[in-house]
């Protein structure tokens, strides 16, 4: 829901601005957007990451992992099969049929010793896999990186979540936060990777969004390397 | 008798000498036998256990880089303006993207050391001179991150011109940072930006966990 509002402030709020990247024409929003979120990453979200990676166990810290993506899997499996990848999907269904029994709930991943491989699949694929084109790059407030077509992916993602269906509210909002705390945590190392590896830490990411939303919509199999300005259509089939 | 000693040691010596260097290792057999030899003198060494982030890069500076060719990844990543710098810009530039390139890969390498790797078997003909390696890091609960390595058949053996972590190609990425460099304040300035990049890091190395 939230994603949708976001997207129609943006494209509403500002025109192109000169020369920029043809990906990104909104790229003065799309900075100071970037700018806020950096704020709250450094001053709450990277500390509370920290804080718990500290204080969990790596071995806990799994089985939160575990639990959480179990109940990804049965979306990663619908949207496999929404893309015709129909052994995919039913590979991602049976790892959530052995996880939430013999895994006990979710918390042991026991279908990936059994050979079922994890997947990433999200709305935003799916409509990528359908032919729709990414359009303009977004940073979303508080979300980060997306498109014009991972926004809306992004809105039935957070549309369709369990989670936001728990009861009492006490315990949706904290189910929530810890598995957004979990997610950070698992992104330390790579956001301190990219701080590093960064000349320009806001076009670095935007590449690399870019580059791995196109190669997640073809599995890792994306065609080979176009030209920067027409990379990251849709799929074309 | 010591005639056809001497001459089976003469056989032996002739074909040692005529093979082009030690029977080349193949680029997945390289990548394996390297990444597993890093990654067990890590788990080794108490002082990058601890963190000595100049140790490490010691470390990967003695073992992995040979392996790469860093002109190639500068050109490739340069993409046209390669072309316009004079051949003293070309070797700063080389030297300063390298010297960033390593840093990324200690601290990559450092995070992953203690995961599981996959390497996946090669799919490449025997005559190809331009392959992909490919290489998993398996997580508990999550997907794979993905490693693959490109990499170019050449005299001194097989070298790495780029490498994609999750998906995402390093050269490519940097791709378009040089050229808006370039366009902003030309070969030098960008030359002046990956180092003044490079100082600050080593400024600060000693101080990161």
């Amino acid at each position: 829901m939230r994603g949708w509002v976001v997207i129609a402030a943006l494209v509403a709020g500002c025109a192109s601005t000169g020369e920029g990247d043809p990906r990104d024409p909104f790229e003065g929003v799309n900075r100071r957007v970037y700018r806020f979120n950096d704020v709250v990453d450094v001053h709450v979200a990277q500390p509370v990451a920290r804080g718990y990676k500290r204080v969990v166990p790596g071995e806990i810290r799994d089985r939160v992992r575990n639990f959480f993506g179990n109940i990804g899997d049965v979306f990663i499996g619908a949207n496999n099969i929404l893309q015709g990848k129909f052994a995919d999907g039913a590979g991602d269904w049976a790892r959530v049929l052995w996880n939430t029994s013999f895994g006990l709930f979710g918390i042991h991943d026991v279908a990936s010793e059994m050979g079922y491989e994890k997947h990433d699949e999200d709305f935003g694929q799916t409509f990528g896999w359908w032919g729709a084109k990414s359009g303009p790059y977004l940073i979303l407030p508080l979300l980060g990186s997306s498109t014009m077509r991972d926004g809306l992916g992004k809105g039935v993602d957070l549309y369709t979540d369990p989670l936001t269906e728990v009861r009492p509210y006490h315990l949706e909002y904290g189910l929530i936060g810890l598995r957004l705390t979990q997610t950070r945590a698992d992104l330390l190392d790579a956001s301190r990777i990219l701080e590093e590896a960064a000349l320009d830490k806001y076009v670095f990411q935007r590449d690399a969004y870019l580059q791995r939303r196109r190669s997640l919509i073809y599995d890792g199999q994306p065609p080979r390397e176009r030209p920067a300005e027409e990379a990251d259509d849709g799929k074309t089939r | 008798m010591t005639a056809r000693l001497a001459s089976a040691l003469l056989f032996v010596f002739a074909a040692a000498w005529g093979a082009p260097a030690p029977a080349q290792e193949g680029p997945d057999v390289l990548v394996k036998r390297v990444t597993l030899e890093v990654v067990d003198l890590i788990s080794k060494d108490k002082e990058i256990k601890a963190g000595n982030r100049a140790r490490l890069i010691e470390l990967i500076d003695a073992k992995v880089l040979p392996h790469f060719n860093f002109a190639s990844m500068s050109a490739l990543a340069m993409g046209q303006s390669w072309n316009k710098a004079n051949p003293e810009q070309k070797k700063r530039i080389t030297e300063e993207f390298r010297t960033l390139l390593v840093r990324t890969y200690a601290s990559a390498l450092a995070a992953y050391s203690e995961q599981k790797f996959d390497f996946r078997p090669l799919r490449a003909k025997p005559a190809d001179t331009d392959v992909t390696v490919q290489v998993r890091v398996l997580q508990p609960g999550a997907q794979p991150v993905p490693i693959d390595y490109s990499m170019e058949k050449t005299a001194a053996g097989w070298k790495v011109y780029d490498v994609m972590v999750g998906w995402v190609s390093l050269v490519a990425n940097y791709r378009t940072e040089f050229n808006n460099l370039v366009r902003e304040a030309g070969i030098d300035g960008l030359i002046k930006n990956l180092s003044d990049k490079n100082r600050a890091l080593e400024a600060r190395a000693p101080a990161r966990r």
